[in-house]
Formats: structure tokens, sequence, C-alpha cells
């Protein structure tokens, strides 16, 4: 049998205007342009996308989670990063 | 089987286009589980029941014209072949991938054009169908054009196969631009599209495609046509056959 | 530098579990024991086949479906089973095998599937009570598995749920439009219900004792609940349906337990069980035939597209050279 390897892409769906794209999964096509078409067959079937991002799956660098701790545990440690941080009186505190 | 008798000339005009759109989808729904890969085999889904749908509202319409309770499906499962009007390019067996990509291709490009008309249209109902419509079929042209062009453009086989496939279409598209004397009239009304009008343009932008595409244009030295008098290829009586099984083995149930 | 490096197997097999049993899920880049990302693989992958097979026997009646309603639903259903195949496929695929292994194990029977597929669909009835018992049991098995440990694995089952929920209702619509109609359309549901009855019981697998992944499975959280449990919960939850329909289950002993606060049943074949999975189903040939010559039939379009590419980047080089 030929290869018969179509290209991996992984696909993203903005649900609606204003939030992130989020992963949705995958699937295989030959070029971006089909892959943005078969996205949409494949992963909206129900509408639920306004906007559609393929990515070649080999064009992803992943961080290896078994270093996260020299990758994220530096960021661990700077708690004021976040707002419940403040504590501000009642009145304010919805800020 | 009991006639549907159809007088309303625009019931009628609204059943010939249910019939293209049914036999059609028909067509494209036998493509399930039977793709060339997963991916394409849900997106032919899709364009399949896009035009079950748009059989669907156009029934519905001919059947409040009448006024007595017919239903989309009456229309469907209640006429045999003569009763039939659909164009006979859309009633031909899907055969390989490249004669339903062609097929779809030419049907395509000739729909985008209609539908743009028929929103024009005078009847309300008819132009909000072709409304809807006519965004699937922009959705549908740009792909059966992509596929054309990477047929065309792909191995010596699927240009043979596209080429074949455009060979044995060819004599069946002259029937899409043929005007009768019930939508000669319809049109003075303002309420069917002139088809013959839309010919030069999609003459130009088929051509253009396939011989970008690689394909040698075949010579019109052969027409077939007949839908619109119900006079069929053999074919639509086996789909008829099939479409109905149930209703004519088991007749007038709800199910 | 890597921490995986550092540690031993065995650190790793204790994080790795560590991180199990609080509840964590486990993602494509994590270290993992090879008996986890095999397990997985055959679990995942004999999903994405049941769904992709089960296209087959419903698919049979797109052409035949007696309403245009009826017609636009089974071929949207057929649809997403494919789909549903396909979200599988991917998540299988973030273990590093192909979708052409995949398929190759399949089409050789090396991979197994959903042994109910390997029933015929011979009347209308048939794709109510697919949709109703069989998406039904698979419902129950799939919305456990929400919580399975493997992260895109329960991220594609809290999609499919959420998308199924239309399938097992549409068929139980089919079932009740018929249990409504003539006696013949009473007598071709009800003979539907007897032949997909005990097949849909055996979807859940042999019993725990008998089960050969079931222990290891349970332990990593691939499998959330055992098979006689969600096969119980299946049970209970059909009765009512079944009487709502007016119609009976062939199994003389289902009755109320009191004490267990569950339905008893009747013993399944488990002859016939080996029998359909191990490819003596009366359509199981079929069903693998039908996959491999769509599949060889598409070859030359999959040959095309790779020709085109090809031709396109070599092109588009020339342009840049």
């Amino acid at each position: 049998m030929t290869q018969d390897n179509l290209h991996l892409f992984e696909v993203f769906i903005r649900s609606k205007r204003g939030l992130d794209h989020k992963h949705v999964g995958s699937l295989h096509a030959e070029d971006p342009a089909q892959a943005l078409e078969y996205a949409r067959d494949v992963y909206t079937r129900r509408s639920e996308g306004v906007s559609i991002w393929v990515v070649n799956s080999s064009d992803i660098h992943a961080s290896q989670e078994d270093d996260s701790e020299s990758f994220y545990d530096p960021m661990d440690d700077k708690p004021y990063r976040h707002a419940t941080h403040y504590v501000l009186p009642d009145a304010v505190n919805n800020m | 089987m009991t006639r549907i008798a159809i007088e309303n000339p625009v019931e009628m005009y609204a059943v010939r286009l249910g019939d293209d759109a049914l036999v059609l989808g028909h067509r494209l729904s036998e493509w399930s589980s039977n793709a060339p890969f997963l991916e394409e085999d849900l997106a032919l889904s899709n364009v399949a029941l896009d035009y079950i749908g748009r059989a669907r509202m156009f029934y519905t319409y001919a059947g409040q014209l009448r006024n007595d309770g017919t239903t989309e499906d009456d229309y469907a499962y209640l006429r045999d072949c003569r009763d039939y009007y659909n164009l006979l390019i859309h009633e031909l067996p899907r055969g390989d991938f490249a004669f339903s990509m062609a097929r779809q291709y030419l049907v395509d490009v000739f729909n985008l054009a209609y539908l743009a008309e028929l929103q024009q249209s005078r009847d309300e109902s008819l132009a909000a169908i072709a409304g809807k419509a006519v965004k699937e079929s922009t959705y549908h042209l740009r792909r059966s054009n992509d596929w054309i062009m990477r047929l065309g453009q792909g191995t010596r086989e699927s240009l043979r196969r596209l080429q074949d496939a455009v060979v044995e279409l060819w004599g069946f598209t002259p029937e899409l631009f043929a005007m009768d004397a019930l939508e000669i009239d319809l049109l003075a009304q303002g309420i069917a599209v002139d088809r013959a009008a839309l010919r030069d343009s999609w003459d130009r932008q088929v051509r253009a495609t396939l011989e970008a595409a690689g394909v040698t244009m075949p010579e019109p030295d052969w027409q077939v046509d007949g839908g619109r008098q119900g006079v069929h290829t053999e074919h639509l009586g086996h789909l008829l056959g099939e479409l109905q099984f149930v209703q004519r083995a088991y007749p007038g149930l709800e199910w | 530098m890597s921490d995986s490096k550092a540690m031993t197997e065995a650190e790793l097999i204790e994080r790795f579990q560590s991180r199990i049993d609080d509840e964590q899920k486990i993602e494509p880049k994590d270290w993992m024991p090879e008996g986890y990302r095999k397990n997985l693989i055959r679990q995942i992958s004999q999903h994405a086949h049941s769904e992709v097979i089960g296209m087959q026997p419903e698919g049979n009646w797109i052409t035949r479906a007696p309403t245009l309603r009826r017609k636009a639903i089974l071929l949207a259903k057929v649809q997403d089973e494919g789909g549903h195949g396909l979200y599988l496929y991917s998540a299988a695929e973030t273990l590093g095998v192909s979708r052409e292994e995949l398929i190759a194990a399949l089409q050789s029977g090396e991979a197994k599937y959903a042994s109910i597929f390997n029933y015929p669909t011979l009347t209308w009835a048939d794709i109510g009570a697919i949709g109703w018992l069989v998406d039904g049991a698979a419902i129950v098995n799939q919305v456990s598995l929400q919580r399975t440990s493997y992260g895109p694995y329960a991220r594609g089952m809290v999609r499919i749920c959420k998308e199924e929920s239309f399938h097992q209702r549409q068929g139980y619509e089919i079932m009740l439009a018929l249990s409504r109609g003539n006696e013949a359309q009473r007598a071709m549901a009800q003979d539907s219900i007897n032949r997909f009855w005990w097949p849909s019981l055996m979807m859940f697998g042999p019993h725990d004792a008998e089960s050969a992944h079931s222990g290891q499975s349970m332990k990593w959280k691939i499998k959330r609940q055992s098979n006689d449990e969600l096969r119980q919960k299946f049970v209970d939850q059909t009765v009512k349906q079944v009487e709502v329909l007016d119609m009976t289950l062939p199994d003389p002993d289902l009755k109320w337990n009191e004490g267990r606060g569950h339905y008893d049943f009747g013993e399944i074949d488990w002859e016939e069980f080996k029998r359909s999975m191990s490819g003596g189903g009366p359509c199981s040939r079929q069903r693998v035939a039908h996959h491999v010559k769509a599949h060889e039939e598409g070859a030359w379009v999959r040959e095309a597209l790779r020709a085109y590419q090809k031709k396109q980047k070599s092109q588009a080089d020339k342009a840049a050279a």
C-alpha cells in the first residue's frame, strides 16, 4: 500500500465572538485550505463556531510537563499577580 | 398510488425545484460510509442534508399552495416516475468520486447563479427559500471547485476519471437551461428565473475552470432531456423504488 | 533537563498512579506505563471502529427512510457517528499511533469493534431499536467515560455525549410512532426489540469476573464503572421505557428485586457473544469487506490529493527560487 497519510491538523474554534479559540481535536487533510473546510464539516455541525484555526500538528512545539518544576514553579511565588491577593473593605470588594 | 394532480403553475414550479433537490440529495446520501476518507464522508453528508432540507422547503410551500393538507412526504413518496419532474442530471447514479464531484461542480455553478436570481422573485416564499439555499450553494461550490482542481491536477488516473465524468455528464447540461411554457409564463410574472439567460456565464466559468484543471472540453454532439415532462432515464425508477419502499409496502401509515 | 530522566521506573509509576488517584488527568506528553498506553489504544480504537462500522447498519436505511424528516435525521445521525469515530481516532493519535495503522488493524481483524453492528438491520423498526437500545447502552457507557483518566479521551467523550443526546431520543421516537401504529407496525417494533435486546446487553462486555482487562483498567481509571454495574443501570432505565411502548423485553427472568433495588435479568448467551466478537456474527464479514472496499475505492482520490499538493509545493518552491 502507498503511504496513505494525509497531514494531521489540530483544530481550534472560537465558539463565540469575544472568546478565545479553544483546541477541539484534530483531523486529516492535504493542506490548510482543505483542513479549514473539513474543520467546518467535522467540528461545527451544530454551529459551534464563528472562527476556526487549523495548525499543522507538526508545527506545535510543546513544553514537557515533566519540566514543569523549572518551567512553571518560578511563576508560583508571585501571589501579588492575583486579584485575590488584595484584601479590600467590603464596600469596595467587588472591584 | 393515487395521482397528485398539479394545476397551479407556482405549485408545479416549486415541486420541480423540490424534485431536483430531493433526487440529488438522495444520490449524495448514498456516499455515507462510502467516501474516500472519513472527513470527506462527513462533508458529503452535509451537502446531502442541505439538499434534502431544500426539497422539504419547496414541497412544503407547494403543499401550502394547494391548501388541502398535502405534505412534503406526499410529494416525495406518493408519485411515480412519470410524475417526477427533476432534471435528468440529478438522477444519474453516483458513479465514482470524480463523477459525483464533476456533477456537483456543474450543478453548483448553475445553482448559485439560479438561486441568486430566485432571491429576487416576486413570490416571497420562493425568494426566502432561495435566500437560505444560496448560502449553502456558495459553500458547495467552493468545495466542488476545489475538488475539480485537485482531481484535474492530481494524478493521471484522477484526471482521466474527471475527464470521463465530464464527457458522460456534458449532454445532460443543456437541460439546465431549457425554458418551457410554464416557466416562460412565470418569468413574465416575475416569479420564475430565466434559465436560458444564465447559460453564457455558466459556460464561460465552467470552461475556464475545467480547462485550468486540465480537462479537454467535450464536443456538444449529443444531449438528453425530458425530466420536466416526467420522461426520465431508467435510473429514476430504481431510485424511487428504494426511496419509497416503506410507503409502498405499508401504504397510508404514520412513521 | 527533564526530571523524568532522573527518576527510576518505580518512581515514575508511583507518580503516575498518585496523579490518577488524585483524579488528575493524564495528558499526551506525560510519562505513562507502556501497559496504560496499549490498553488505551486498544479501548479508544475499538470505540472509534465501533462508531465507524456502526454507520453501516444504520446507513442501510438512509435511502429508504419512510419520511423526509426521518431521512434527514438518520443521515445527520449517521454523520455524527462518523464524526465521533473521527474524534476518537484523533484521541488515539495523541498516543503515537496513526489513523492508517488503526484502520489497518480494523481491516485485518486484529482490532475489534462492538459486536452489535454485526447484526443486520432488516426493517425500519431496527433503526428505532438501534437508536433507542444500542445508543442507549452506548450512552450509559460513555457518560461514565467522561471521567476517564486520559485527558483527550475524556474530552472526546464530553463532546460525544453532548451530541449523542438526540440519538437515543430519535430512536425512541421511532418506536413510539410504531407502537401507536397498526398491527403490522407494532409487530415490526416488537420483533426488533426481540432481536436487539440481548445484543444490547452484550455491549457492556463480559461479567466483571471474566473481563480480561477490567481490573487494571479500573485501577488506572480508564474505566470508571464495571461492566456489570453499567449493564444493570441500562436494564433498570430501559424497563420503564418498554412499558410506555406497551411492548415487552424477551427475557422471562426479568423482574424487580425489592431487596437489591434493581431488576434481575436472565443470563446472556456468552457463546453467541464470543462467536460474534470473533468475526462469526451474521454480518461480520460484510461489515469489514464494505470498509475495505470503500477504502480501496478511495485510494486513487487520496493519491490525487498528495500528487496535487506536491505539485503545488514544487511550484511554490520554484517561484521562491
